[in-house]
């Protein structure tokens, strides 16, 4: 911790501002995490030594530009930073439930590591833990949804994940080398400053982002490009299907603040590197300019993670009511419309700094706008469900959980929105608990949707359906008990981010918000078995035809999990719900007679290569190693350009091998169909458990 | 919904009777302009940061003491007609005159270097005379501005050297063309850029 650990001001040329002490051996805590981090580790690594995989990893998985296979990794890395970022969610509702008064203890966690956690908790769960749980689920669908082959730019898909993984690593790093900022999730100055805080924290907070920032951009442009340029003839902007809308929103949010966080971040490290008075106390440098910038970034960047949880809710609630979507047309106009309002509300972030009346009068009238094309969403999932045959499996599960949960959220949100009561209410934990019940009861639970409904997609074989209601349930409740004292807190006057205080009266509360904590603890513990015990009977949940719910979508007339080039032959679009159309008109699960061979990218060594010396070089500069940070920049280029030099990135998939995949794919699936007409007589049709309501 | 219309014509399987090549140049080209378009957001921004601290001297130097008008001409001019060269060079590119590319490449390179010499000599001038990025916030904006505008240009000129090495080992091919295409497009954007900074940052400087 910064208070007992050397500070070294002036870095040796050779380790920088690295010494022994840098590790922190003083505290329990953190040594144990430390310690069951790296076995783990360790214990993964060594059985993968042990069995000789190595090799196929790197060729099948590390290597890998196909786009379901960084898919299903960076959602796998989600999963392990979500266990990282909710200890630290378990270790702040704790502390925040002993330490209420001097007679009872101060708790356990010194303000210095209490404010450490409360900052990593929002980093993880923001950067590495939502954000890559939607881009992963863009990868596993889009290019599914609009019949392509692979992303636009498969290298560059490659590389954005990586360069996520090396943030994350470096945020996990902080963990057991030095300190995390402890400054809050987006680092204000001058706290942030040199001058408060001195040692590494934030700068291994500036890297971490930086890196997974740039990644994050390459992700944007990438996805644009494969939206605009890649759907399957026929396939119009207003027959795209709706979770491809969003993402492409989402991506042209992406393209439009990430730089916006890119510049932010540089200048505030020139202001700790070399100097520079951006943000500084002195010399006319101004901490109000970076609230502004961060939040001119930071707004568009909390619809950049729901919007493509609203299309994932749309896709869910279609299938699962067998009808098309009601209000297609209002629904992307509204995402649009949300789109380009995200840009102009940024100051309600801060309508206390001081902007006068007219301006907070602005951004509060324009953040209630936003509540209405919000709204008008919300009837379209209704009206979807209205007379439909809606079936309850598990993704409806959490769909329902979100409307609720959101429509609470957004009207908390409106009335945050009234800048005369977010004078009251601004930092307290009202706020706090207005952002989780929209993050949590909008994002998250539609990212759980979403993996549910797509995992057969992915994997072949379907999640445990009652595990997988469970943990919705126990989420739900869990949300609710957590964070519903935390809006009464906030009346009462407890403002956020304490971990101390001395009015008895919190505590009870405090106490519920910390069961709904344990309760949510069970929820994801459920979770964890329901993957554990789906692939343990995935022979009792195999999907063979590749359409296990009755989907209306592209990514479903494929296989599950599909061929490495997702079609054997490409889509001709003539519909909206292209695959309901097909299956209406007895097209669909019909093999094709003839193939033509596939061109596709080959796997590429440069992405995780690139990525990994970035990670050194942020490690480097966090630390002040000059030399290594010039060496490792160096070889990052160098590495790139020797990547540009390589020929035969690309090849052909001969029809031979096509048609050995596709005849075996069609081979299952007559095999089902048939023992399925055997078993019953209603099922017509392989997958499509009932027919459209005519 | 109560009937479902049939909208394909007779024949149809859902997929297409003949698979298409597709258009991976398009790709290319449309991915960079987006990129630019977000390098034009991040440039954006930091003629935002400009203009919030272009009133905060702290009582030191300010732009009206150091700027010279005539100096930052000449560099503009420089820059201005690089890229009046480098569409020279991809007229040649067009045409396959391997000669006439790399001639106006390498011009176009010169004046670059130019310009980015005389953009060092002015900075290194300027911090002799006490206005260094660490001087005020204003000559901190200052620099990130323009600073960043050079590492673009610097940024340029290098991946012109190592376009030339691909373009001398594999000839003027549809690959290399697509490259040269993108970075013309970069070249061009980064005049523009400087349009703007000249307008704001020196002519509004001493003005």
């Amino acid at each position: 911790m910064a208070n007992s650990a050397t500070i070294v001001t002036n870095p040796d040329p050779i380790w920088g501002k690295l010494t022994l002490d840098s590790i922190p051996f003083h505290d329990p805590i953190i040594l144990t995490t430390a310690l069951v981090v790296i076995m783990v580790g360790g214990g993964v690594f060594g059985a993968i030594m042990y069995y000789g995989k190595l090799r196929y990893l790197w060729d099948e998985w590390l290597t890998s530009v196909d786009h379901k296979k960084i898919g299903i990794m960076y959602i796998i890395a989600a999963f392990i930073m979500l266990i990282r970022g909710f200890s630290d969610a378990l270790l702040m509702r704790s502390q925040q439930a002993l330490a209420v008064s001097e007679s009872s203890g101060v708790g356990y966690l010194p303000p210095e590591h209490y404010d450490q956690i409360f900052t990593a908790h929002g980093v993880i769960m923001i950067f590495f833990v939502a954000m890559p749980l939607i881009v992963g689920l863009m990868n596993l669908v889009v290019p599914l949804q609009i019949g392509a082959r692979d992303v636009a730019f498969p290298f560059l898909n490659s590389l954005s994940f990586w360069l996520f993984v090396v943030g994350a690593m470096l945020v996990n790093a902080s963990l057991v080398v030095g300190e995390f900022a402890a400054t809050g999730w987006l680092a204000y100055p001058p706290l942030s400053g040199l001058e408060y805080s001195p040692w590494v924290g934030v700068d291994y907070w500036l890297w971490a982002l930086q890196i997974s920032g740039v990644g994050t951009l390459l992700s944007g442009v990438n996805f644009f490009v494969t939206i605009i340029r890649m759907r399957a003839p026929g396939m119009s902007l207003m027959k795209m299907p709706v979770f491809t809308w969003t993402s492409l929103c989402a991506n042209v949010l992406i393209i439009l603040a990430f730089p916006i966080l890119t510049v932010t971040i540089t200048l505030l490290t020139l202001d700790r590197y070399i100097g520079t008075n951006f943000f500084t106390n002195e010399l006319g440098g101004n901490q109000m300019m970076y609230v502004n910038l961060i939040w001119a970034w930071g707004h568009p960047e909390v619809y950049i993670l729901i919007l493509p949880a609203f299309g994932i809710f749309s896709e869910v609630t279609a299938t699962f009511s067998r009808k098309r979507l009601f209000g297609y047309t209002s629904l992307v106009w509204a995402t649009a419309c949300i789109m380009f309002l995200s840009f102009i509300v940024w100051l309600h972030h801060f309508f206390t700094m001081g902007a006068g009346a007219s301006v907070n009068a602005f951004f509060g009238i324009a953040t209630m706008v936003i509540s209405i094309p919000t709204g008008v969403k919300i009837f379209n999932w209704l009206f979807t469900m209205y007379k439909g045959r809606v079936t309850f499996d598990s993704p409806m599960w959490w769909t329902c959980a979100f409307l609720i949960t959101f429509t609470i959220g957004g009207m908390t949100g409106v009335m945050l929105a009234i800048p005369a009561a977010n004078f009251v209410l601004h930092n307290s934990l009202f706020l706090v608990a207005h952002f989780h019940n929209v993050i949590i009861g909008g994002a998250l639970f539609g990212y759980f949707a979403g993996l549910t409904y797509w995992f057969p997609k992915a994997t072949g074989f379907k999640l445990n359906e009652t595990l997988g209601k469970w943990s919705a349930a126990l989420w739900t409740i869990g949300f609710f008990l957590a964070f519903m004292p935390l809006y009464v807190l906030g009346f009462m006057g407890m403002t956020r981010r304490l971990n101390y205080y001395d009015n008895p009266v919190w505590n009870h509360w405090l106490l519920v918000a910390g069961v709904g904590a344990l309760v949510i603890l069970v929820a994801i513990c459920v979770q964890f078995y329901q993957i554990f015990a789906s692939i343990r009977d995935r022979k009792q949940n195999l999907d063979v035809t590749g359409d296990p719910w009755g989907g209306r979508t592209l990514e479903w007339a494929t296989s599950s999990p599909p061929p490495f080039y997702n079609f054997a032959r490409t889509p001709q679009v003539v519909d909206r719900d292209q695959f309901q159309y097909m299956k209406d008109h007895d097209l669909a699960f019909k093999q094709p007679a003839d193939y033509s061979r596939i061109h596709m990218p080959k796997n590429t060594w440069a992405g995780i290569v690139i990525a990994v010396l970035s990670g050194i070089m942020g490690f480097a500069m966090v630390w002040h190693v000059w030399w290594l940070a010039i060496v490792s920049t160096l070889a990052m280029f160098g590495s790139f350009i020797v990547y540009t030099f390589q020929k035969n990135k690309d090849y052909y998939v001969e029809v031979d091998e096509v048609k050995a995949i596709e005849n075996a794919y069609y081979a299952r699936l007559k095999q089902t169909s048939k023992s399925d007409t055997q078993g019953e007589e209603t099922e017509t049709e392989p997958g499509v458990p009932l027919s459209m309501p005519a | 919904m109560s009937t479902i219309e049939i909208q394909h014509e007779a024949g149809y399987t859902g997929y297409v009777s003949e698979e298409h090549h597709h258009d991976y140049a398009g790709d290319t080209l449309l991915g960079f302009w987006i990129y630019i378009m977000s390098d034009c957001i991040l440039f954006a921004t930091l003629f935002a940061t400009y203009a919030v601290l272009s009133g905060s001297f702290a009582g030191g130097l300010t732009p009206a003491d150091l700027f010279d008008l005539n100096f930052v001409a000449v560099e503009t001019g420089l820059l201005l007609f690089s890229s009046f060269t480098f569409g020279m060079a991809m007229l040649g590119a067009q045409q396959k005159n391997m000669t006439q590319l790399l001639l106006w490449l390498g011009i176009t390179f010169a004046l670059g270097g130019g310009f980015l010499s005389m953009e060092l000599y002015e900075f290194y001038h300027f911090s002799h005379e006490g206005a260094g990025p660490t001087s005020s916030a204003y000559w901190s904006a200052f620099y990130a501005l323009v600073g960043t505008h050079g590492l673009h240009v610097f940024a340029g000129m290098f991946w012109m050297v190592i376009l030339v090495i691909h373009i001398l080992k594999d000839g003027i091919t549809a690959e290399n063309h697509t490259r040269l295409s993108c970075l013309s497009l970069f070249w061009h954007f980064l005049d523009i850029i400087w349009i703007c900074v000249f307008s704001m940052v020196y002519l509004m400087g001493v003005m």
